[in-house]
């Protein structure tokens, strides 16, 4: 892949931190050129953009989101911005669990998993939305396997949470445009899998490590 | 554009001012040197960082208002929708309240602006306390959600009224047709701006020199009785200084002074009990780095449209 960012894509990142006005900490490590997948909740379409805008320009330019290819290959407008802007990893939603036999949502799953290895390749990171779908942004949806998954099969990878504040009030689900409130981006202590970590256990563990970077609003 | 530095009585005004900003600047200056404690010491840096503020906003209220009619309302239209950022970021609101917001900050705060541009005096009196009064509830009420739809409502309400209404009477001093005194009301609108926070600075210089009994402490733990009294007097003393300035006698610049001391002592009280029900210490707090600008203009919402009314009341026939 490139290491060219689409200026589409940098005017976007421009827009996006113009409304969100997002202030960017880094909690639990610093910015860095090593291969992580960055996980986070998922509450907004604004979401990948913002945290896509707040990492340094030259880890940026080496960035993918993984996105929802029955989403974003909808409109010729979204295929565009999918693949020539953001170069988004588009994967099939639901596919194991739309497969009739076991074998088959093995292997399905395996071809994920195939897909997300391949766009990190040996030099790039990732963005992940565990949940799967856009949420309330009152809770966070238990996460999807994906991330355990793909943290086996690259243990060289950092896998650092961050919780995204307030953009689920800024651009919710369903709502075209955008109340310019202001929003928070904290990145949080990288993780990984324990030796004989279950999956269950492991994502129960990624989710609250995202959960326990809200700053505004947490009980 | 840049009339304003013909006239040699607004000049005075921005000498005085850049002179308090050197005069501060050099106390500061010398405390840091003469600093001992480590107490002292984090007071003394909080000081030299507002004074360095002090100094970017003078610049940039001394451009804008330089630029004209245009300038000011720009400005504050701009402070208006920051202020109301702040506010409804830090104010609880629902999924219900998205559309209304979107119409408080893109429609309404700028047609209030827009109506004090093209001097429609009966519409800008009018249109947020009549008609966003109706729209807001109304537009909550049509998005579905009845959960706290009183204090949903009510809330983005006060906030249009303080962060939108209120301020716009600022800029709004630049409309009145004062007798004998046309063509200088840039004048006006500094001095309200002068006043009002001079007052702010003044009450808090005195409450650390002197201050020991406290207001109200659950409200706002650094107001006191000293620094309330002190810092009334003397800035209402400046103010009657200024008199020259303005279409007032010294006596009724004392009045003025005197009630915008008091209305930006209000103004402060009530932002403060808002951002205890809220639990916040500062509203720039939160958000860091994000200045707090509801902390600095807080006494100019309450004592703007007070002072505007007075003088369209007693000054303009």
């Amino acid at each position: 892949m490139s290491t060219q960012i689409h200026p589409v894509a940098s005017l976007l990142a421009a827009i996006a931190r113009g409304i969100t006005g997002v202030q960017v900490q880094w909690a639990g490590c610093e910015p860095s050129q090593r291969q992580r997948i960055y996980f986070a909740n998922h509450s907004s379409h604004l979401d990948f953009v913002v945290l896509w805008s707040a990492l340094p320009a030259e880890i940026r330019a080496r960035t993918r989101p993984i996105a929802a290819k029955d989403y974003w290959e909808q409109s010729a407008l979204r295929r565009y911005l999918a693949a020539k802007v953001f170069h988004a990893v588009l994967l099939e939603r639901g596919a194991v669990a739309k497969a009739q036999h076991p074998e088959e949502a093995h292997f399905v799953g395996r071809h994920l998993m195939d897909q997300m290895a391949d766009a990190l390749g040996n030099e790039n990171s990732l963005i992940l939305f565990p949940e799967g779908t856009r949420g309330t942004g009152e809770k966070i949806a238990p996460f999807r396997s994906g991330l355990y998954h793909l943290a086996l099969r690259r243990p060289d990878v950092q896998l650092v949470p961050a919780y995204l504040e307030n953009l689920n009030r800024i651009l919710p689900k369903g709502e075209f445009v955008p109340v310019p409130m202001l929003s928070l981006l904290t990145f949080g202590k990288p993780l990984q899998v324990e030796p004989d970590e279950q999956k269950d256990l492991f994502l129960e563990r990624a989710r609250e490590a995202v959960a326990g970077l809200r700053r505004i609003g947490s009980a | 554009m840049f009339q304003a530095l013909h006239d040699p009585k607004l000049v005075w005004l921005y000498g005085g001012v850049l002179s308090l900003l050197v005069v501060s600047t050099l106390i500061g200056q010398a405390l840091k040197v003469r600093r001992t404690t480590d107490a002292s010491r984090s007071t003394i840096d909080n000081l030299n960082a507002r004074i360095r503020a002090w100094w970017k906003m003078c610049a940039i209220f001394a451009i804008a208002i330089m630029v004209g009619r245009v300038g000011a309302l720009v400005l504050f239209g701009l402070i208006s929708f920051l202020a109301m950022r702040e506010y409804m970021t830090l104010v609880p609101t629902r999924r219900g309240d998205h559309r209304t917001l979107f119409w408080s900050f893109f429609v309404i705060m700028p047609l209030q602006y827009y109506l004090i541009g093209i001097q429609w005096y009966g519409f800008f009196a009018i249109m947020i306390p009549v008609l966003a009064f109706v729209f807001v509830p109304t537009s909550i009420a049509i998005a579905g959600d009845t959960e706290h739809f009183l204090e949903r409502a009510a809330k983005i309400q006060f906030g249009i009224m303080v962060c939108a209404y209120c301020l716009s009477h600022a800029p709004a001093l630049l409309l009145l047709k004062i007798p004998g005194f046309e063509g200088h009301d840039a004048r006006l609108l500094l001095y309200l701006v002068i006043v009002d926070q001079m007052s702010d600075v003044l009450q808090y210089v005195w409450g650390k020199l002197i201050g020991r009994h406290k207001i109200a402490w659950r409200v706002s733990p650094n107001k006191t009785w000293e620094g309330f009294v002190g810092g009334v007097a003397s800035a209402t003393a400046l103010g009657t200084a200024l008199w020259w300035a303005t279409p007032f006698t010294p006596l009724q610049s004392a009045g003025m002074s005197l009630m915008i001391c008091l209305l930006g002592f209000a103004g402060g009280l009530v932002m403060s009990a808002i951002k205890r029900d809220i639990g916040i210490k500062d509203f720039g707090v939160v958000i860091e780095g994000h200045g707090g600008i509801l902390d600095r203009i807080d006494s100019l919402c309450f004592a703007a449209p007070i002072f505007f009314h007075l003088i369209r009341y007693y000054f303009v026939p």
